[in-house]
């Protein structure tokens, strides 16, 4: 029997398989669950940012038409506050976390104070406007720098001076006697404004308790069910995993908001208890801008120190980082490890100190938003170099040259990872290709000749390294980290009677195309038409645990995790392909969608025959079990350590202020890249993220601690109109940490690209003598800027 | 404050105009709906609570584009859309097909109309500021019948125009901009809301290349459009230099006393931004004239 071998998909542009479901629209978000007998939720949100509640009562709207119960915190007083599981920092559990709905006061605009659940959704907002709440505003800390001062007023009691943690990396000594000894030190305040991740789909939940069993069914939007199911049973509800189940349905868009275990899912369980029927909330856009995490607000005071020929010695940075009111389930993570241990870049920095304030405010939450805490650590890095090139009179792309870590040096140990180390990396050949379609000198005689004309042309670089693929669990495991999970990832892969596989995977996109790479791998592997592979996840029920999709460890662990297992079947087909063939299993070879004694491919057994007789097992090897199928946990040894050069060219109009992003160009080093178009399509995405906080974005808090940009007609979210089209490229430098050679791409475009347009900016303007600007670029910034006037 | 969802409220359907106006007249807190998108937005926020939506949807006639004794008469229910797309409208004036185009986006273009725009009376609305430059005159219909309202006199202050209570917006009548005459809109958008931080709608008419009549407006800056006719004056018998434009220009800040601020844009740089698009707007007017 000869048949041709299909065509490998691992690395091809294979369009993705769950396009047909979600561009006709059948595709099912939490908002189309429709229960049998469900109640709809509404809950009523604190209008101060910081207020003492006297009283609530919920008499006239629990007598509204269409109202089934109406609730305060007081029912759910039994129940603990959330869980914070990543106590970075030595911040303690259960601190200043978000209770089912708050009891005594608020802290951030937006708190849950009482929730109605009724018949209907309008019913349920009808009655919210019938409770009376006795409020008691009190003073109100907006700003991060503010609360940290003395004096300050105190938002928690367990709290002094507002701080949740004060955490160090590197060594302090050896960089301030650098600092001392620096032939030149540059020094900048920087702020790393607070960003609104928006989602297109909203948070919402959905729940449903069966008394008999006392099992619950949670249905969210979420990145991560498994965690979700995790922190309720264990932390919140404290019954086994057993008695609950959490489902995500296709997920909107996530950005990291949607990882976090949030009050209103743990009141749709209690709530459906409560009143023994299943009920569902949905955020509006309002709720989605008020209550669900935000990302970034850093201030940081940063200094660099070099020789005067631009090698890099020291770099110290002092940051406050903003949390908001009350902790998110990771929030003293984010600005301290995977921020602070990643402040060398992509350079030999031989010493580095951060030291990271958190600082509680009364402000919304904050948490991991796309690229979490590395998009605040290289905005710092890119700036600093840049602001240290300026000062020295040295080209951008010369002085980073100097100090990168060069190709040889690697695995790289930056000396504050705590025992990881940089995998793999060759950063000057991403810059190099970046240059060269850039033409960076044709750029500067161009440049050259429109400040001639008066004209303002910039161009800006970003030669970006970033961390991927979380896990190791010893290492997330070290004492002191403070994580309160361990991120290995799973998969099980089954391959039918007929030959059909199945892969369950413990990871859950939110338009990743998850299905689609995994289904190239076991298509790849097993010879097998993608068709012929279905990908289940986001159910806790039937799959293995698994750690959700974030910090772009999708690929880098979980598809390795579905390719350690088809190894194993592999094996197996060809143990149970020997005993067909009667051939020495040492003898038989599997390619191609085959097993066949070595020198004979047109004799042998194909995977659909092989798996119908794992499966029916008339005839097995001795002592082989039947059917083909295998379940991975994978732990890899190390993170992942993808990098490369974004570049941005603007012209800024001289009597405006307004900035035009002219080109924008993006070579990045993901490693093997499994299917090019995804990744494309992730990097487009980030970097436009990534533009945005440097053009436009801005969650701003009034003093009051009102959020002033509290819907889409403030803040400033980009259209695809906002953005040339992009110059993408690649170069590939294998990572060693795992078989398929893969990296991560999610992220990559959200942290290179801000300093990239910043830079820019900043270089089309230096000749007026300006040397850093704050973000967002708002036309009125850099009008300012650019003619000195007074705020 | 956190919710979408409107407050009860009773939905009419008129199918005449007739008795759209008398339902506008006899209910109480009635509102009429246009295209709906300003004013549903305020009623999920429940910053409008009507107790009644009289729809105009359903009413035969109301959005057509027409030819008016020279000029055009657009019809209240004409879509953003229909307007930026007419022939007849790009023909004999082209700067309000251009203006319709630059409103929010593809989806309020398709469903927001001229006559929504100018009731509603948003000072950071586009419309309004071109037509005041135009000098349009508003139709409004109302219990006391028909009657014409010159666009200086149609907008009063922020969502507040001469509208008696249950008058309804018929049309707007535009005149062409003839040979000779150039007339520009252009606008700094805000980046959230598509919404003009500033307008600025130039007219200008140029014989043997002298500047024989010139109207500047300017919307988004102050509550409501105003003409800057400090500037507009000294445009008149100029040639169209650079020079003489920017200079006309910066007399454009004398109409702006009031100058609004907000998160985006400072009074002061509105006034700023008034000036250089005042300028640009000018340029591009003279330029068309003289073609």
């Amino acid at each position: 029997m000869t048949t041709e071998a299909p065509p490998k998909l691992f690395g091809e542009p294979v369009r993705r398989v769950e396009d047909a479901r979600l561009i006709t629209g059948s595709a099912k978000y939490l908002d189309d669950l429709k229960l049998p007998g469900m109640a709809h939720v509404a809950i009523l949100r604190s209008p101060y940012a910081h207020a003492r509640i006297t009283s609530i009562d919920t008499a006239k709207a629990a007598a509204h038409p269409g109202v089934i119960a109406v609730f305060t915190g007081e029912d759910f007083e039994h129940l603990p506050a959330l869980p914070c599981a990543w106590q970075a920092g030595g911040v303690e559990n259960f601190v200043n976390t978000p209770r089912a709905l708050e009891i005594d006061r608020v802290t951030f605009t937006g708190a849950g104070v009482a929730a109605v659940v009724a018949e209907s959704k309008y019913a349920a907002e009808d009655a919210l406007e019938l409770i009376e709440v006795g409020w008691e505003p009190l003073d109100v800390l907006v700003d991060a720098e503010q609360a940290a001062a003395e004096g300050a007023l105190q938002l928690h009691e367990n709290a002094p001076g507002n701080i949740v943690m004060d955490w160090t990396c590197g060594d302090e000594q050896a960089t301030a006697d650098a600092l001392g000894e620096a032939e030149v030190v540059v020094e900048e305040r920087v702020v790393n404004q607070r960003l609104i991740p928006t989602p297109m789909e909203g948070r919402g939940a959905a729940a449903e308790f069966e008394p008999a069993t006392g099992r619950y069914t949670v249905w969210m939007s979420s990145q991560d069910p498994h965690i979700m199911r995790l922190l309720m049973t264990a932390f919140v509800f404290g019954i086994p995993e057993t008695k609950m189940r959490c489902v995500a349905l296709h997920v909107g868009g996530g950005f990291g908001t949607k990882i976090f275990l949030y009050p209103e899912y743990v009141l749709m369980a209690a709530l459906a208890e409560k009143v023994g029927r299943p009920v569902k909330w949905v955020e509006t856009r309002r709720e989605n801008y008020a209550a669900t995490t935000h990302g970034r607000d850093h201030t940081t005071y940063l200094e660099i120190g070099a020789k005067r020929d631009g090698t890099i010695t020291a770099l110290r940075a002092k940051t406050y980082a903003n949390l908001g009111g009350v902790l998110s389930t990771i929030a003293p993570g984010i600005p301290t490890t995977l921020y602070g241990r990643m402040l060398s870049g992509a350079y030999r920095i031989p010493n580095i100190h951060c030291r990271v304030l958190g600082v509680y405010t009364n402000t919304g939450m904050v948490d991991a938003y796309r690229g979490a805490g590395r998009p605040e650590a290289t905005y710092l890095v890119e700036r600093a170099v840049d602001l240290l090139a300026r000062e020295l009179e040295l080209d951008p792309v010369a002085i980073r040259r100097k100090n990168f870590i060069p190709p040889e040096d690697f695995p790289y140990d930056p000396g504050i990872l705590r025992g990881l180390h940089y995998d793999t990396g060759d950063y000057g050949k991403a810059l190099d290709r970046a240059l060269e379609i850039v033409d960076y000198e044709g750029f500067r005689s161009e440049q050259e000749e429109a400040r001639g004309q008066g004209r303002h042309l910039g161009i800006g670089f970003s030669t970006y390294v970033e961390i991927c693929g979380a896990a190791p669990s010893a290492w997330i495991g070290t004492v002191g980290e403070g994580w309160g999970a361990s991120m290995w990832e799973s998969a099980t892969v089954r391959v039918h009677l007929t030959g059909k596989a199945v892969v369950t995977i413990g990871t859950q996109p939110q338009g990743q195309g998850h299905e689609t790479t995994a289904s190239q791998i076991v298509a790849s592997e097993l010879g097998i038409p993608i068709e012929d592979v279905t990908v289940e996840l986001g159910d806790t029920q039937g799959a293995p645990f698994g750690y959700g999709t974030y910090a772009s460890r999708s690929a880098a662990v979980g598809a390795v995790a579905v390719y350690k297992s088809l190894q194993r079947i592999k094996q197996k087909a060809r143990r149970v392909a020997a005993h067909m063939l009667e051939a020495d299993v040492e003898d038989v070879e599997f390619e191609g969608g085959r097993a066949f004694v070595k020198g004979s491919p047109e004799t042998g057994k194909t995977i659909q025959e092989i798996a119908g007789a794992a499966a029916l097992a008339y005839d097995l090897p001795e002592g082989e079990e039947p059917f083909l199928d295998d379940t991975t946990y994978y732990d890899p040894p190390n993170c992942t350590f993808p990098f490369g050069t974004h570049v941005a060219v603007v012209e800024v109009d001289g009597e405006t202020g307004e900035i035009a992003l002219k080109r924008y160009v993006a070579v990045d080093d993901v490693g093997v890249v499994i299917n090019p178009m995804i990744v494309d399509g992730q990097v487009h995405g980030g970097i436009a993220q990534g533009i945005a906080q440097a053009l436009w974005e801005h969650g701003i808090y009034d003093e009051n601690g009102q959020l002033a940009t509290s819907s889409l007609m403030d803040y400033a979210v980009p259209k695809t109109g906002f953005f040339p089209p992009f110059e993408i490229d690649r170069t590939e430098t294998p990572t060693d940490v795992n078989p398929l050679g893969v990296k991560g791409a999610g992220e990559t475009g959200t942290i290179a690209s801000t300093p990239a347009v910043v830079n820019a900016v900043v270089d089309a303007l230096a000749p007026l003598g300006i040397r850093h600007l704050e973000m967002p670029l708002t036309p009125e910034r850099v009008w300012r800027a650019m003619h000195g006037a007074k705020g | 404050m956190y919710t979408m969802r409107p407050a009860e409220f009773d939905y009419r359907h008129p199918a005449t105009l007739a008795e759209a106006v008398s339902m506008l007249t006899e209910l109480e807190e009635a509102r009429p709906l246009a295209g709906g998108h300003s004013l549903l937005p305020m009623m999920k926020l429940r910053l409008s609570t009507p107790e009644a939506l009289v729809d105009l949807g359903g009413i035969a006639g109301l959005d057509g584009i027409a030819e008016d004794d020279g000029g055009l008469r657009i019809g209240a229910l004409a879509t953003h859309a229909s307007v930026a797309d007419s022939e007849l409208v790009q023909a004999r004036c082209p700067v309000l097909a251009e203006t319709a185009a630059l409103i929010g986006d593809l989806q309020v273009r398709n469903r927001g109309t001229i006559g929504g725009s100018v009731a509603h009376a948003d000072p950071a609305a586009d419309y309004p500021t071109l037509l005041k430059a135009l000098g349009a005159v508003i139709s409004a219909v109302g219990r006391d019948g028909e009657r014409e309202i010159a666009v200086d006199e149609f907008f009063i202050d922020v969502f507040t125009t001469a509208l008696q209570p249950g008058e309804l917006v018929l049309s707007v009548r535009v005149p062409s901009t003839p040979t000779g005459t150039g007339a520009v809109y252009v606008k700094h958008r805000h980046p959230a809301s598509s919404y003009a931080v500033v307008g600025v709608a130039a007219v200008v008419s140029v014989e043997e290349a002298a500047c024989t009549r010139a109207q500047l407006t300017i919307g988004g800056a102050v509550r409501t459009p105003v003409h800057a006719t400090a500037a507009a004056e000294a445009l008149l018998g100029v040639s169209g230099s650079e020079e003489e434009i920017t200079d006309a220009a910066g007399r454009v800040a004398e109409s702006l006393p009031d100058a609004l601020g907000d998160l985006y844009a400072s009074a002061e740089y509105r006034v700023h931004l008034a000036t250089v698009l005042a300028k640009r707007a000018c340029l591009a007017a003279f330029e068309r004239a003289s073609s």
